[in-house]
């Protein structure tokens, strides 16, 4: 094992005390979007469907219930929270914390940092590295971190096939309290604008195939990479391993680049029934892998957010997942729960329909 | 208790008057009142209204009310409860003249719904829900009755149109009332076939708001004029009674308690049995209001109030004939003026003057109004003056 | 502007939180200061869990000003698993029919917005299906 000088390692060792994941309701199937702005000729289309958000959803609704769920798991005195961070890229408001309302709705405020991050699909896991710094620091004893989204792909663009809603909540704590111990994360940072939203724009630009190697794989591979050789590990020690997964296709293609298997990322390959949910990609992934995993398993997770970055998280599961994950909704419960729309709907639910 | 007597009634008709003003639309009713009365001076106006601050902008009714009706001086005031507004307001007057500090009141009950168009008005409306936690989750008084019809049907065997003979007796008996807003006999086939609003409600089963003002003049009998017009019709009794405004604090929703409670205290102190009172105008603003007003009364057992009506007992020669000049189904919800309309009403019919709509020999008459699902219940008993 | 009397209503709204009277031990919602069952002083904030089952419901189609962009909406009577009845929104209802008996579980959601889309986001309590 060569010694990493740029793994990020808590002096206290932390974990994840609670997960909890979100999905809303509604389904668009990507052959709609196809029907309405390709004529059904699409040879192959890049996910099954996405999840949409219903007309009274927002991040905001969406995180308080990811952070009910985790709450739940967690079963932590909500005063003894310190941080409650969010990252997302469609904060339901410009200025104004989204951070500060779902404090209030999970009991955390008021002895609470609260901040919204933004880093486009990595804005999650910016979040729990940061609650992984408070709580590795014993500065806290329990930090709220939250990747979620409602993305918006611009009608008739390659991104309305995938962009979808969804995320997941983690409460951090101490390692020795925790369901799932994270042993350290490593983050990898370059200025390339693949993909972003310039104020006041509604839909965001992206560099159609500049997305692919100089940015989700140039990155996730450097971060995976950087992470097994400084933990001294390779794909097979892993049980499990999940990518940011902005179609079906990428996250498949990079496993197999840092050596995983199918099996080894399927339980946490959502992306083909319920899209690219952005901040909530990768790690919506984790809390479903977390549903079925068993004590001793160990995780590879590595999201990937444009313009660009990667934060690699090295994760092993223990005992206490199997007494407390049953204590919330499952990832797939929320899958599970699916109603089909049209792409009328669709917009509507959008707000794709001028009303004035 | 000294004897109040009802010595003017002035009423107009009932409808969409885009023309016409809150105020002008009340000081009709008002001169029509004085006139009536033999041209009695008031000395104190209460007015009952319920949404002119919303949909009017104006607060402060009574007096502008006064000045424009050239009483500048009198004592004036507005009453708001809701749908139950005018007939709070009658009931000021009532006790006012009763104590003896007032020797003639006008009371004037008016609404005007025209002066705005659109789902404002539903939001106006909403306002007298409880604005934090009934109108906060988009719930508006229809709504409201739809909850209440909805769980009415689950709890009693309402079969399917059961409650449609409240709504066509309602227009049969508009066709009768020259202000009424609907003066066509409704077929069971139209309102079988109405537009759902807020299932299981249908649009017909929904009284339509609309404007209007109706007026009356109390005072004591030794005060009326020598040549006093009228036969007498005195308000044998009043009563008001308060429940939750929320009705989600209510134990048992479909029990309005208040209504209840107000018709016993009005029937004991007029000394009335229910086999005594010819005619009950009740607020039928919704139809199931009137299955269960008719079962707060007495009239009906819990879950029978449907009943009463499909077997005919509430038309003009049942009975217990209801809503006699169309109620506010036919006659229209002219909002915070129509406990007045019903007192207006019930005169008319104890006066012998309800026309095609009189019903022979009516001595004693029950009204009450509403506010919300009963979360006010004003009820008043008149009489022919012995 | 109709900032301060939702503020100050947040934790309701959010979480549900009404009151235990320390008399006479009954759950209110919404909290008031007399207990309606004892007439006591309450003012003992107890969080509801948020499950019950649907009492009565409708569907609003004409909806009041500030609502017209979720119509049709269905609202719902409410009777909680520690007593009172509450008013609040059926929500992610998607192709389920409402029945009277419904089981249903709390959900913090957008209840509308105070004003336009240049006023603030008022949340709060509504019900679905339960999931649980």
């Amino acid at each position: 094992m060569t010694e990493n000088k740029t793994l990020l390692k808590p002096s206290r060792p932390v974990g994840i005390v609670g997960y909890g994941a979100y999905v809303p309701r509604y389904r668009l199937p990507a052959k709609e979007v196809d029907r309405m702005w390709a004529g059904e000729r699409s040879a192959g289309l890049p996910i099954k469907e996405k999840a949409v958000p219903g007309l009274d959803e927002d991040v905001i609704t969406m995180s308080i219930e990811a952070a009910r769920n985790a709450m739940k798991r967690a079963e932590i005195d909500p005063a003894e929270i310190r941080a409650v961070w969010i990252g997302s890229e469609s904060h339901p408001y410009a200025v104004k914390p989204s951070s500060t309302i779902i404090a209030e709705a999970i009991g955390a405020a008021p002895h609470v940092q609260a901040a919204d991050m933004e880093f486009a699909c990595k804005a999650g896991t910016e979040a729990m590295v940061m609650a992984m710094g408070l709580v590795g620091s014993s500065m806290a004893k329990y930090a709220v971190a939250i990747g979620i989204d409602t993305a918006q792909g611009k009608p008739g663009d390659a991104l309305e096939y995938t962009a979808a809603a969804g995320g997941a909540a983690f409460i951090i704590g101490p390692a020795d309290e925790s369901l799932a111990v994270i042993n350290a994360s490593y983050s990898f940072v370059t200025d390339t604008p693949d993909f972003w939203r310039r104020e006041y724009q509604i839909y965001p630009e992206h560099g159609q195939r500049f997305t692919g190697d100089p940015a989700y794989f140039h990155h996730i591979l450097e971060a995976g990479k950087a992470m097994l050789e400084s933990s001294g590990t390779s794909a097979k020690d892993y049980t499990w391993a999940v990518f940011h997964q902005p179609n079906t296709k990428f996250p498949q293609k990079v496993a197999q680049m840092l050596g995983f298997s199918p099996e080894q990322i399927t339980p946490g390959l959502l992306s083909p029934v319920i899209g690219n949910t952005y901040a909530g990609a990768a790690i919506l992934g984790l809390t479903a892998i977390l549903d079925i995993a068993r004590p001793g398993d160990r995780i590879l997770v590595v999201s990937f957010g444009s313009g660009a970055g990667s934060d690699a998280f090295d994760i092993v599961v223990t005992d206490k997942l199997l007494e407390r994950r049953d204590k919330a909704l499952k990832t797939q419960d929320y899958i599970a729960r699916r109603t089909e729309i049209d792409y009328a709907t669709y917009a509507r639910y959008r707000g794709k329909i001028r009303m004035k | 208790m000294t004897d109040v007597v009802i010595a003017g009634i002035g009423q107009t008709r009932v409808g969409e008057f885009w023309d016409i003003s809150l105020r002008s639309l009340a000081v009709r009713a008002i001169l029509a009142a004085i006139k009536d009365s033999g041209g009695l001076r008031p000395q104190a106006l209460y007015a009952g209204n319920m949404l002119a601050a919303n949909l009017s902008r104006q607060a402060h009714l009574g007096t502008l009310l006064a000045d424009f009706s050239g009483l500048v001086g009198i004592e004036a005031e507005t009453l708001e409860a809701a749908g139950a507004s005018g007939a709070a307001a009658l009931r000021q007057g009532y006790l006012a003249v009763a104590s003896g500090l007032v020797d003639v009141a006008l009371v004037v009950g008016v609404e005007k719904y025209t002066d705005v168009i659109g789902p404002e008005i539903e939001a106006a409306l909403a306002t007298t829900t409880d604005s934090d936690f009934e109108a906060i989750h988009g719930l508006t008084p229809t709504s409201q009755a739809a909850l209440l019809m909805r769980r009415y049907q689950h709890e009693f065997d309402l079969p399917p149109n059961g409650l449609a003979e409240f709504v066509l007796t309602a227009h049969a008996n508009g066709a009768g009332n020259p202000n009424a807003m609907y003066r066509k006999p409704l077929s069971r086939e139209a309102y079988q076939k109405a537009e759902m609003v807020s299932e299981p409600l249908t649009l017909f089963d929904i009284a339509p708001n609309a404007d209007g003002a109706a007026a009356l003049i109390l005072t004591r009998p030794n005060l009326l004029p020598k040549d006093f017009a009228h036969p007498l019709v005195r308000i044998a009794a009043s009563a008001s009674v308060s429940d939750t405004l929320g009705l989600h604090n209510r134990p048992e929703p479909l029990w309005f308690a208040a209504a209840q409670a107000s018709v016993e205290q009005a029937l004991k102190k007029a000394g009335l049995s229910r086999e005594q009172i010819d005619l009950f105008e009740y607020y039928d603003a919704y139809s199931i209001y009137a299955a269960l007003s008719l079962e707060a009364a007495g009239f009906a057992a819990r879950g029978q109030g449907w009943k009463l009506a499909a077997e005919g007992a509430i038309g003009l020669q049942g009975k217990i004939p209801c809503a006699t000049m169309g109620g506010l189904k036919a006659r229209g919800n002219p909002g915070g003026a129509t406990g007045v309309y019903q007192a207006v009403e019930a005169t008319l019919q104890l006066r012998g003057q309800a026309g095609p709509n009189q019903i022979p020999k009516a001595r004693c008459a029950l009204i009450q109004a509403l506010g919300g699902p009963a979360a006010t219940a004003v009820t008043h008993v008149l009489t022919v003056a012995s | 502007m109709e900032i301060p009397r939702h503020w100050r209503l947040k934790q309701q709204r959010y979480s549900l939180v009404g009151e235990i009277c320390p008399h006479c031990q009954v759950k209110i919602f919404p909290p008031r200061d007399v207990c309606p069952n004892c007439g006591g002083e309450a003012n003992t904030p107890y969080t509801f869990s948020g499950r019950g089952e649907v009492y009565s419901y409708t569907t609003i189609y004409e909806a009041p000003a500030g609502f017209e962009d979720k119509a049709p909406y269905t609202v719902a009577l409410v009777k909680l698993d520690e007593g009172p009845l509450v008013t609040a929104q059926l929500t992610d209802l998607g192709d389920t029919p409402v029945e009277i008996g419904m089981p249903v579980e709390m959900v913090t959601r957008r209840l509308r917005q105070d004003g336009d889309e240049r006023g603030m986001l008022i949340y709060g309590y509504k019900f679905r299906p339960a999931m649980n």
